[in-house]
């Protein structure tokens, strides 16, 4: 298979129409725009449909609406831009319906910055709309990942009915780095629910997210809480490396695993036990893969894009047994290789 | 070995252009690479820059904050980044668009007047070449043994059919440099 130099942005749009998505409807936003650029070009000529939509509500409602077809759909934005796509989320959720959702975070609160940020972490993992519901969230932390992760939340997202998402940030997004794009066998499953003409040869089908009656929701509540648990022991993934021995744990997720990574070869280049343990999925946490990296830690260092948003998840991940630290930079400000190997080395010195 | 480099310029001079083809070269000799652009408004008008990582190992972060090499197209690349690179790194400085003084020592500075020489040329636009010829030639073994060769091909690859011209003017470009 050949390789190619693609921009994260760029290949996750390649996967997303290799992985069978045939509707796409977005709303530009720096830094992902390249998502949308990429799939204007091209998605017609595959058989597929493109709209640039009036604005990013409309635009998630319009997945709602293919989503219920029984039809690939995906849409993507850059934070303030998934803020105003909450409401349609919690509506898909409860509905339901399977869609893929891209976050390529830039720097927050409000319009925030450009520059690239994980500070949508609360958001994509705690409630990225109102209601009882959750999603998968994918973090990937190359561009081949975000290829690979790409087939799989559609793949997830029909198998388990929910919508799914990629959570990407604006330094994996724009960076380029070769891949392969796999050769697979795209395989929809029957969707007997999907309103795509019942041709009167069966009952009509109904998408819907409003129970007036208590009970019925309740009910449909706890159908939707039975499959995350299914999701919860199915489909949490982290990467660990040097974790064996190492007595400081580096967590970190995304671009700033990239840094983190580095930091923690300079660590052991100088003989300190370090290691990086990285979750690949944050909904579901991989509560058991964290513990088992953290067997002969001392410490945990939570490195992110963010005022520390992940040190939460570790604590209760880990039933507070470890101290979890915290290092970050934010704003759109990437952490320096040496900026995190200070703070191994500091923590280093303590526990010594 | 990882080599990070950083290519930089106003917006307009091909600083991005000339990452990407270090970075499409690199590919082809299986070389681990990334590239990382700056985006931004500072596109328009300020500097823009990427950074490159070339590695034997799968690569951390893909940001350089201390380069190996750096390539400078103007003055603010310049301030902005020689006191980040390396104690003997090498610096490739278009003289003919950036005139700041550079005081280090611990460094190897290359000064061509690369815009100007492409000009006479009739390659108007492409210092960023001539710089990256220079470069390919001074620094082999650090970029992994990319030479005029793998970069003629790169060009082939990733500039388009239809402005096929512009293949062979890269490649005239890149010899300049290579050849000073």
């Amino acid at each position: 298979m050949e390789k190619v130099l693609m921009k994260g942005n760029e290949a996750l749009a390649e996967a997303a129409m290799r992985a069978g998505c045939k509707c796409f409807f977005g709303y530009p936003i720096t830094p992902q725009t390249e998502i949308s650029a990429y799939l204007a070009k091209n998605m017609a000529k595959r058989g597929g449909v493109f709209l640039q939509a009036e604005s990013e509500v409309a635009a998630i409602n319009m997945v709602l609406g293919a989503a219920s077809a029984g039809v690939r759909a995906m849409t993507s934005s850059s934070s303030p831009g998934i803020s105003l796509k909450s409401e349609g989320v919690s509506y898909i959720a409860a509905s339901d319906l399977p869609c893929v959702i891209v976050n390529v975070q830039r720097g927050g609160p409000g319009l925030g910055g450009i520059q690239p940020s994980q500070s949508d972490y609360f958001q994509a993992t705690k409630a990225l709309g109102h209601g009882d519901f959750q999603m998968i969230v994918y973090v990937p932390a190359s561009v081949q990942e975000t290829i690979d992760m790409t087939y799989l939340a559609f793949n997830m997202a029909d198998k388990f009915r929910t919508p799914v998402m990629i959570l990407s940030d604006g330094l994996l997004g724009q960076m380029m780095e070769p891949v392969v794009f796999p050769t697979v066998d795209v395989q929809i499953p029957d969707k007997p629910w999907a309103c795509c003409g019942h041709e009167n040869k069966r009952s009509h089908n109904i998408i819907n997210s409003l129970y007036l009656q208590p009970d019925i929701l309740e009910k449909s509540v706890n159908e939707r809480y039975e499959r995350y648990e299914i999701i919860k022991q199915t489909c949490p993934m982290a990467e660990s490396d040097f974790c064996e021995d190492a007595e400081i744990v580096v967590a970190a997720f995304g671009a700033s695993a990239r840094v983190a990574k580095s930091a923690v070869n300079a660590a052991r280049a100088k003989g300190i036990k370090a290691g990086l343990f990285r979750p690949q999925t944050l909904v579901p946490f991989p509560v058991e893969q964290l513990n088992k990296a953290c067997e002969k830690a001392k410490v945990v260092l939570s490195v992110e894009m963010n005022k520390g948003q992940m040190v939460e998840d570790l604590r209760l991940a880990l039933n507070c047994r470890l101290p979890v630290e915290f290092f970050g930079r934010h704003g759109g400000i990437i952490p320096s290789v040496r900026e995190v190997l200070g703070q191994i080395e500091q923590i280093h010195e303590r526990i010594k | 070995m990882l080599t990070e480099i950083i290519i930089s310029g106003f917006g307009g001079q091909g600083a991005l252009f000339a990452g990407k083809c270090l970075a499409y070269s690199a590919m082809m000799k299986d070389v681990e690479i990334s590239w990382l652009p700056s985006y931004g408004p500072e596109m328009r008008g300020g500097t823009a820059n990427c950074s490159v990582c070339l590695s034997d190992e799968p690569i951390g972060s893909p940001l350089v904050t201390e380069p190996d090499i750096l390539i400078a197209m103007n003055d603010p690349s310049v301030d902005k980044f020689i006191n980040s690179v390396k104690s003997g790194g090498m610096v490739f400085v278009d003289s003919s668009l950036a005139t700041s003084k550079i005081t280090r020592k611990d460094i190897e500075v290359f000064r061509l007047s690369a815009s100007q020489l492409a000009e006479e040329k009739k390659l108007g636009g492409m210092g960023n070449i001539v710089l990256l010829g220079k470069a390919i030639k001074e620094c082999g073994k650090m970029l992994f043994g990319i030479d005029a060769k793998t970069l003629q091909e790169t060009f082939a690859k990733i500039i388009p059919a239809k402005r096929a011209a512009l293949i062979e003017k890269n490649s005239a470009a890149l010899a300049l440099g290579a050849n000073i």
